[in-house]
C-alpha cells in the first residue's frame, strides 16, 4: 500500500513537471464503446507491425552500408556472418509485409463501418498520407536491398517520372540523384528510408491517435442510427458515458491478444521463411534478368502491362493523384448518413470491385502472362509426341520454331511463354497461308519475321505449325480431352525440292 | 523618453489589443519597440532562412542542375565490330562517384551495318527501362517485363513501347569508336 502510494507520488511529481502521465493515462484510461471488438484490432497490429520495423530497422543501420559498392556485400555479411543477423532482416522484411497487410485491412474496415464520417474526416485523412507513406517505405526497402530487382526497378521508377510534361528530365535527375543510377541514388533512398519517410510515419502516427482520441472510437455501426451532425457528438458522449468500458484494460485486451499473436505468427514467418533478398547483384551489365516488384506492387506491374498504350502515359501520370484525391476526400463526400454497410450497398460494390480489382492483378502480376519467357527457347524441350513420325522438313520447323525464340511467347505441351497463344492445336486455327501471313507479316502482339526468317527456315516453320491440329495434345494440357484424335492432311512439302519450288509451293496455295 | 512613458501609460490604462492572448501583449501590428522588435525578427529570420535555404535546395537538386554530363567514351577499336553483327559493349559511365560500385559500369548495343555506318542503342527499353535482350536468331530485341519487342534496326516491333530504342550518338575517333554516354536515356531523349 506504501509502495502504490510512493509510485502514485512519483507519478504526481514526473506530471508536474512534464504532464506526460495525465496525457497517458487519458490515452490509457478513456472510455470506448463497449461494441468495439474484434473488428478494431488491425490499427493496433499496424502500430506493433511498425514497431518491429523500428527496432529491426534501426539495428540493420547500424550494419547495412548505404553504399552502392558495398551496400550488398553488407547485406550478406549481416545475413552470414552477424549471429541472427539473418533474423532480424527477415522479421524487417516480413514484418513490412505483415504491416502493409494489417493497414490495408484497417482502412478496409474503417471504409466498410463508415467511421470516416464525421466528426472523424482528418482522422482518415491523416490514415490516408499514413497509408502512402507507408508504401514509400516498403517501395524504398526494395530499393535497401540493392540488388537486380532494385537497380531495375530503379529504372522503371526513373522512366515513369520521365513522362512528366516539361520537367520530366529534370525530375528524373532530383530522384535519381544525378544523370543515371548510381551511389548517389541508393543515398538518397537511404535517406528516404530511414529518416525522412519514419520521420513523416511517426508524426503522422502521433497526428492519427490524437484524433483518434479527441473524436473517440468509434461504435459498430447500427441500422438506423445515422449519422446526423447536430447530434452525433452529444448523443455519443452519453452513450460513451453510460456504456462504454475503459480502453485499458477492457478493450485492449483482444488487441494485446490479436497483436501477440501477430507477433507470434511474425517469428514463425520469418524463422521458417527466411530474409527477403537479396537477389542477383546489381549489375547494369548482368541484362538476363527479369525485374519483378514485391509481391505488394504487382498489381501495378500488372497494371502497367494491360493499360492501351496510346493512354497510358495520362493514366499513369493522372491516375495516382486523382486515386489519391478521392481518397483523401472520401469524408468530404460523404460525411454523414448511415455507417451500417447493409444501408450503403455502393459503398460495398466499389469496395467489392477495388479488392477483386486488386487481387486479380496481383494474380496476374505473379503469373506475369504478357513477360516473354526469355530461355524458353533453349531450356524447354519440344514434346516427344510433337516430333514423332515428321518429316524431315517438319522436323527442321521444330527446330526452327526453338531457334527462331517463337517458344518465349508461345507455348507448346504446356510450355513456354504465355504472350502469344498456345500453338498445340494451332493448325485448327490457321490455314498454311495464314500461318505464313501471320509469320511473315506478323500482327497482332507479334513481330513481323519476313526479314528475319529466309524463305527455306518460313516453310520448315509453317510445315510443323501445320502438323498442331491438337491431336497430340498431353491429356494434362487443359482442353485436351476435347481435342478429336484423327489428324487432318498436313500440307506436304518436297524436302529435296529447290528452295525457289518450295517457293512457288507456298506461293499457289 | 517622453513618448515611451506616454506609451506605458496607454498600457496600463487601457488593453492596446484586445485580441491578444495575454494581458500587456501588443501582437505584431503595432508600431514602436515591440512592433520593431517583431518585425526585425521576422525580417532576420526569412532571410536566415532564405540564405540556409541556398546550399539546403542547392544540394538537395544539385545533380539535376549540372551541366550536360554526356561524355564521349570508347568502346574500343572500330575493327572489333563485324559487319552484321549486333553485339553488347560494356563501357564505364563518365559520369561517376567513388561509392557506384558495379553501377558504374553500363551496357549498349553496337549493331554494326558495315565498317563505317553503326547503330548504338540503349539497353534500356523504351516502355518502361528495363533490360531488353539480344536474339541474333530471331534478329529481335525482347524486353522481359512487359514484352516490347525490337527489329534489330531498333525500331518498334510489337508490345507497349511508345518508340524505338534509344540510341546513342557515336563517332569514329582515329582509332577509336565512341559513343556519347552518361545520361540515363528516357521518352524526352530525342534520338
Amino acid at each position: 500500500m506504501k509502495q502504490e502510494g510512493n509510485v502514485r507520488k512519483s507519478l504526481d511529481w514526473v506530471d508536474d513537471r512534464t504532464g506526460l502521465v495525465s496525457v497517458a493515462e487519458h490515452a490509457m484510461f478513456h472510455k470506448v464503446p463497449r461494441s468495439a471488438k474484434w473488428w478494431y484490432v488491425f490499427g493496433s497490429a499496424t502500430l506493433m507491425f511498425f514497431m518491429v520495423q523500428l527496432v529491426t530497422g534501426i539495428l540493420l543501420t547500424t550494419i547495412y552500408v548505404p553504399s552502392a559498392a558495398e551496400a550488398y556485400q553488407s547485406l550478406i555479411y549481416i545475413d552470414q556472418r552477424i549471429p541472427m543477423g539473418w533474423m532480424i532482416r527477415a522479421l524487417h522484411g516480413w514484418s513490412s509485409n505483415a504491416m502493409c497487410v494489417m493497414m490495408l485491412i484497417h482502412m478496409t474496415q474503417v471504409f466498410l463501418h463508415g467511421t470516416y464520417k464525421f466528426p472523424r474526416e482528418l482522422t482518415w485523412v491523416a490514415g490516408v498520407f499514413l497509408c502512402l507513406t507507408t508504401l514509400g517505405l516498403a517501395f524504398t526497402g526494395q530499393i535497401m536491398r540493392w540488388d537486380a530487382n532494385a537497380y531495375w526497378g530503379l529504372g522503371i521508377g526513373a522512366a515513369i517520372v520521365d513522362r512528366v510534361p516539361f520537367a520530366g528530365n529534370w525530375l528524373r535527375s532530383v530522384v535519381l540523384g544525378g544523370p543515371d543510377i548510381s551511389g548517389a541514388t541508393l543515398s538518397r533512398f537511404f535517406a528516404l528510408h530511414v529518416f525522412i519517410l519514419p520521420g513523416t510515419l511517426i508524426g503522422l502516427i502521433g497526428v492519427h491517435l490524437i484524433l483518434v482520441l479527441k473524436g473517440g472510437i468509434s461504435e459498430m455501426p447500427k441500422v438506423g442510427q445515422p449519422i446526423e451532425r447536430e447530434t452525433y457528438r452529444e448523443d455519443y458522449e452519453k452513450r460513451v458515458k453510460k456504456t462504454g468500458v475503459p480502453f485499458f484494460p477492457d478493450a485492449a485486451r483482444r488487441d494485446m491478444v490479436f497483436c501477440g499473436a501477430a507477433l507470434i505468427a511474425l517469428i514463425g514467418i520469418a524463422s521458417w521463411y527466411g530474409p527477403i533478398g537479396p537477389g542477383p547483384l546489381p549489375d547494369p551489365q548482368s541484362i538476363e534478368v527479369a525485374p519483378r516488384p514485391d509481391t505488394l506492387f504487382l498489381w501495378l506491374f500488372a497494371v502497367l502491362a494491360l493499360l492501351p498504350p496510346q493512354t497510358e502515359t495520362f493514366l499513369i501520370l493522372v491516375g495516382p493523384p486523382v486515386a489519391i484525391a478521392l481518397l483523401a476526400a472520401l469524408p468530404f463526400l460523404s460525411p454523414t448518413g448511415e455507417r451500417a454497410p447493409s444501408r450503403r450497398p455502393l459503398s460495398v460494390i466499389i469496395l467489392c470491385i477495388i479488392v477483386t480489382a486488386l487481387l486479380v492483378l496481383t494474380w496476374l502480376g505473379i503469373g506475369s502472362p504478357w513477360s516473354p519467357v526469355m530461355k524458353a527457347w533453349t531450356s524447354i524441350p519440344t514434346p516427344v509426341e510433337y516430333v514423332r513420325h515428321r518429316s524431315p522438313l517438319e522436323l527442321q520447323g521444330a527446330i526452327q520454331l526453338q531457334y527462331a525464340q517463337c517458344r518465349n511467347c508461345h507455348s507448346i505441351g504446356g510450355e513456354g511463354g504465355k504472350r502469344g497463344p498456345a500453338l498445340d492445336d494451332v493448325a485448327t486455327r490457321l490455314s498454311w497461308d495464314q500461318l505464313v501471313r501471320q509469320i511473315q507479316q506478323g500482327g497482332g502482339n507479334m513481330p513481323a519475321y519476313g526479314k528475319n526468317l529466309s524463305s527455306a527456315e518460313t516453310q520448315a516453320l509453317v510445315a510443323f505449325l501445320s502438323t498442331l491440329d491438337g491431336g497430340d495434345l498431353p491429356a494434362t494440357i487443359p482442353g485436351a480431352m476435347e481435342m478429336q484424335p484423327g489428324r487432318d492432311e498436313s500440307p506436304t512439302v518436297d524436302p529435296t525440292a529447290p528452295l525457289d519450288e518450295a517457293d512457288a509451293s507456298v506461293a499457289s496455295r | 523618453m517622453t513618448k515611451k512613458t506616454e506609451e506605458t501609460t496607454a498600457t496600463e490604462e487601457t488593453d492596446p489589443n484586445p485580441g491578444s492572448p495575454c494581458e500587456g501583449c501588443d501582437g505584431a501590428n503595432k508600431g514602436g519597440r515591440r512592433g520593431f522588435l517583431f518585425a526585425a525578427g521576422t525580417t532576420l529570420l526569412t532571410v536566415g532562412g532564405g540564405l540556409a535555404a541556398i546550399p539546403i535546395v542547392g544540394v538537395a537538386i544539385a545533380p539535376a542542375e549540372a551541366s550536360d554530363p554526356n561524355r564521349w567514351v570508347s568502346l574500343g577499336k572500330p575493327a572489333r565490330f563485324k559487319p552484321g553483327q549486333t553485339v553488347l559493349v560494356k563501357f564505364t559511365n563518365p559520369w561517376d562517384s567513388p561509392t557506384d560500385g558495379e553501377t558504374n559500369e553500363n551496357v549498349c548495343y553496337v549493331r554494326c551495318i558495315d565498317p563505317k555506318t553503326f547503330q548504338v542503342f540503349a539497353v534500356n527499353c523504351a516502355h518502361l527501362g528495363c533490360p531488353v535482350e539480344w536474339f541474333a536468331q530471331s534478329r529481335l530485341f525482347m524486353c522481359p517485363c512487359h514484352g516490347g519487342v525490337y527489329y534489330e534496326d531498333g525500331s518498334r516491333a510489337s508490345g507497349p513501347p511508345p518508340r524505338g530504342l534509344f540510341e546513342y550518338e557515336w563517332r569514329i575517333d582515329g582509332d577509336s569508336f565512341e559513343i556519347l554516354g552518361g545520361r540515363l536515356p528516357g521518352l524526352q531523349e530525342t534520338t
